[in-house]
């Protein structure tokens, strides 16, 4: 076990944060318990499953995979950066929300931070190219149907509003 | 006057949603009160082993380790745990309950049981601890197949003397006399193995202990909080009401939730209370894969008799059923498994008995389809090879044998899970597999398409599978609706809810009902200080069972509102409508009272109240139908197989579905497609593996396969509706139907499109995989231009 201590400072969804932190302590423990940003679900703690991912510089990142201590210097965004209003929600979740693309929605969380940043990389995705992004990430409740409607709603419409 | 039905059926999305969109819904891991103290649980690595010695002494010293416990420690509060579902009155049932144990004492039964456990500042500091308590096993062999369990050898329980469980006969008719007039009698081993159910949140439990209020509060993964509630009372020597279980958001159920109680439900509370400081324990993946309980092993050894033209004269099954290491769900499994066997179909004989057998593997409980699954796979299977060697349609041997549209209710004589006789109250099979046909375009496939893509070298075939399932038993649930003087509605009602929309699903029934828009539905599920009363989710009963008792609850507030609305415009009750959030005169402007203006005045501060007046705008209903409604349907797929790698494309999937009435599409589409999904897992990708030592070899999710975007294909559906006579809104559960055809849809498709039964091979076991049907079939294929 390790009692060394590293001296993070990292921007979260926007605020600067700055912690002293176990070598061992995960990005994903971190943010939930350190900084009560419990929005980030952890559901297999070994990379596989997504729930956990939260963007790094904007790039998709398993929290689970990655130590606090990594992120001195970066910026980190998690599901709470979307809105700040329940009533206002990110294009992204509201198109979540009309193709009820989520059940349960414990892997909601890693599944809209790996689509915000596939949708920034891909303006028209076919559905086959949302299909490969979304592999990463494991839903267990929604046949994944619903979802790549959703993404493909969330596309269009992110793409409508760019174009104007 | 009653208003039609403005939200009852339509596809209303979901007011749950925000919150979880938003990572604000809450989940048990999300719950962390201060000077919470964190539970790492020190696990057996052996399947079979005697504890010799227990040596905790490392782990107590190491810095930041609060307690630890072992069996031992646990005193007089160390016992097995209760016996979930007793067995049903059946003639001359055998069944031996052994149940798990807080923590293991003389002997661990399967790899994963819980020896001692840890309670430190952080779960790191707990995990660290428990890495330093030494255990001294014996190691035994272990039971790890079945058969070779039942037969004799080592034995999980010494004091049982055998690995023998349960047996259990039921029969309907004379079989063997079905058998001798019998045209053909097909004999056929079935196999289906180990899964599990790997909701994406693992299981938890955070307890605290409020000295001063002298009340518990345990915040729980279940599917059944107020059991939870009742139980934990019991064995703390509490009282029901200083005890509250939350089940708040729940990530993923899907049965093994519903399993009570696990022994970290048992030990958490009452080290809370030892501590007076709040505990949380979050199962880890790793955890998950044995500590949470599993399902599917079974081997039926089953025939078919028929007559010439494919009637069925009668079916005879034995079958193993392996229970695990313990047995506290009683006989659910294997019952549902005995009577979905007889399908929607006339089986006028039945000759079925089971063994249950206990193994050194982790517990047995339902978990989607709950034994369904086996019961479809064996009969689909039967008549398959059937209608090849009577040279019948696939489709049309299924048809000869459906229980007639007018044959209902239809009694199946022999005795189900709830206890009561299996009754099918309602059906209509032959339009569902006939819409099933002609969506897939099964016709058109077999005559051109198939032909063709066969000329090319293309392995495609078709599947079309049909199945019931018992949905919605009792006993009951309850529900209480109240008109808030805000003009909100609150509903509460004691089931758990898992992701399956009941926040909007209920809001639905009452929103109707009591004429407000469904988002000023506010809807509490899982908290036993809300609703005190209920059973929980599971066998596809939320809907049904709870959606009616909300139902009832809402027309007796519609009644309160009519009532109260009539004294309050000294009109009759006849002449007021109840909508958009207020009552009115019909047809009279200017007329209109808020229904929250109407609730503050049914709760006056001052003056007399009529003889015999309730306060408020509040109702409490309850609803237990008579028995469980039947809901059916058929899948359909077109698959392709590589016979190269023996992977496989599903170029389309259609299922057509009868579940009574549907309150909300949307949601009933979500929990099909999730069904589905489910399934094919089971069918084509997931196995848990287990060595002859009782060792779970792909315990990670790297190594057991949970379908991706990428594997489930995009499904057509469609439906039918038979509405259920015995509840006033005509649902038949939905949850489990989408998972319980699958395994019998891919082996009949795989066959069909590898063209395997005119080659000598039959696919009589799932789940498959790529390996295991290359293992089955590759040596058919393997130089290429032969096939």
């Amino acid at each position: 076990m390790s009692e060394e201590l590293h001296q993070v400072a990292v921007q979260v969804n926007g605020k600067h944060c700055e912690r002293r932190v176990e070598s061992r302590l995960l990005l994903s423990d971190f943010l939930r318990h350190d900084l009560g940003l419990t929005g980030t679900h952890v559901g297999c703690e070994h990379g596989v499953c997504g729930a956990c991912t939260v963007l790094m510089d904007g790039l998709p990142v398993r929290s689970c995979l990655m130590l606090a201590a990594q992120t001195n210097g970066h910026a980190i965004e998690t599901v709470e950066s979307l809105t700040n209003d329940r009533d206002k929600l990110h294009p992204l979740q509201q198109a979540f929300h009309e193709a009820h693309g989520l059940q349960c929605g414990f892997c909601t969380p890693g599944i809209l931070m790996t689509m915000m940043a596939f949708l920034k990389e891909t303006a028209s995705p076919s559905e086959a190219e949302i299909r490969e992004a979304l592999s990463g990430n494991l839903c267990r409740c929604t046949g994944y149907q619903k979802i790549v409607e959703a993404v493909t709603l969330a596309a269009r419409r992110i793409g409508q509003a760019g174009a104007r | 006057m009653t208003a039609e039905p403005r939200y009852l059926g339509a596809r209303v999305t979901r007011n749950e949603d925000a919150r979880l969109l938003t990572g604000r819904a809450l989940f048990v891991d999300d719950v962390n009160p201060p000077h919470l103290l964190h539970a790492a649980f020190l696990r057996s690595p052996h399947a079979h082993a005697r504890i010799k010695r227990i040596d905790t002494g490392a782990a107590l010293k190491r810095d930041g380790v609060a307690a630890v416990y072992t069996a031992a420690d646990l005193g007089s509060y160390w016992k097995p745990g209760p016996l979930l579902v007793p067995p049903p009155p059946i003639k001359g049932i055998a069944f031996n309950l052994r149940a798990q144990v807080p923590l293991a004492k003389d002997k661990v039964r399967h790899v994963g049981e819980p020896v001692a456990l840890v309670i430190a500042r952080s779960r790191y500091i707990a995990e660290d601890a428990a890495a330093d308590i030494a255990v001294d096993y014996e190691t035994l062999p272990a039971v790890v197949d079945m058969e070779r369990g039942a037969a004799g050898g080592p034995v999980v329980h010494d004091d049982l003397g055998s690995n023998i469980a349960s047996r259990v006969r039921q029969t309907k008719g004379d079989y063997a006399a079905a058998a001798r007039n019998a045209h053909a009698v097909i004999r056929r081993r079935l196999v289906y193995d180990r899964g599990a159910s790997v909701s994406m949140e693992t299981r938890g439990v955070v307890a605290e202990w409020d000295a001063k209020a002298d009340k518990l509060t345990v915040w729980d993964t279940t599917q059944g909080p107020v059991f939870i509630r009742g139980g934990l009372a019991a064995m703390l020597g509490l009282s029901e009401r200083q005890v509250r279980v939350v089940a708040p958001f729940i990530g993923g159920g899907f049965g093994p939730k519903m399993m009570m109680f696990y022994p970290e439900e048992v030990v958490i509370p009452w080290v809370a209370i030892r501590l007076g400081r709040p505990v949380k324990w979050i199962e880890d993946r790793l955890e998950h894969f044995f500590a949470t309980t599993q399902e599917r092993g079974q081997i039926h050894d089953a025939e078919i008799a028929l007559d010439k033209n494919g009637k069925i004269l009668g079916v005879k099954d034995e079958f193993l059923y392996d229970t695990g290491a313990y047995n506290p769900y009683g006989l659910t499994l294997p019952i549902n498994s005995q009577c979905t066997l007889l399908g929607g179909y006339v089986v006028p004989s039945y000759d079925s008995s089971f063994t249950g057998v206990f193994t050194n593997k982790p517990i047995v409980t339902p978990y989607r389809g709950a034994g369904r699954q086996h019961g479809v796979f064996v009969m689909e299977r039967l008549l398959d090879i059937a209608a090849r060697e009577l040279e019948i349609d696939r489709a049309e041997i299924r048809r000869r044998n459906f229980i007639p549209s007018g044959a209902f209710p239809y009694n199946n004589e022999i005795i189900f899970q709830d206890f009561a006789p299996l009754e099918y109250d309602s059906g209509n099979y032959a339009p569902v597999l006939n819409k099933t046909l002609k969506m897939i375009g099964y016709d058109r496939f077999l005559a051109d398409e198939q032909p063709k893509l066969r000329a090319l070298g293309k392995h495609v075939g078709i599947g079309v599978v049909f199945y019931i399932e018992g949905t919605g038993i009792g006993p009951y649930e309850g529900a209480r609706v109240q008109v808030q003087a805000s003009g909100k509605v609150s509903v509460a009602t004691g089931v758990g809810t898992q992701g399956q929309g009941h926040f909007t699903s209920f809001a639905q029934i009452v929103a109707d009902q009591v004429g407000v828009d469904v988002r000023d539905v506010d809807v509490v599920t899982g908290d036993t200080d809300q609703f005190y009363w209920g059973a929980g989710t599971f066998a596809s009963r939320g809907a049904v069972v709870a959606g009616n008792a909300v139902n009832e609850a809402g027309k007796a507030v519609r009644k309160k509102i009519l009532r109260a609305a009539a004294e309050h415009f000294e009109c009759a009750e006849q002449d007021i409508v109840v909508a958009g959030g207020q009552a009115s005169i019909a047809g009279v402007p200017g007329k209109t009272i808020k229904l929250g203006e109407l609730a503050l005045r049914a709760n006056p501060m001052r003056g007399a109240v009529k003889p015999g007046t309730e306060p408020g705008l509040e109702a409490t209903s309850y609803f237990g139908p008579p028995s469980g409604a039947t809901a059916c349907g058929a899948h359909a797929m077109i698959v392709e197989v590589d016979p190269e790698t023996m992977t496989i494309a599903i170029k389309k999937y259609v299922v057509v579905h009868d579940c009574g009435t549907v309150i909300n599409p949307l949601i009933l589409e979500g929990q099909i497609q999730g069904g589905v999904a489910q399934g094919i897992g089971n069918a084509f990708y997931e196995q848990l593996h287990f060595d002859d030592q009782g060792q779970l070899l792909n315990a990670s999710l790297a190594d057991y396969l949970v379908p991706t975007a990428l594997d489930v294909p995009r499904m057509e559906l469609g439906h039918e509706c038979t509405p259920s006579p015995l509840n006033p809104l005509g649902i038949k559960g939905a949850g489990e139907a989408g998972a319980i055809p699958v395994g019998a849809l891919f082996a009949q498709a795989l066959e069909d499109a590898l063209d395997l039964p005119r080659r000598g091979v039959e696919i009589l076991e799932i789940p498959l995989s790529p390996n295991r049907l290359w293992e089955l079939a590759g040596a058919l294929f393997k130089q290429r231009g032969t096939s």
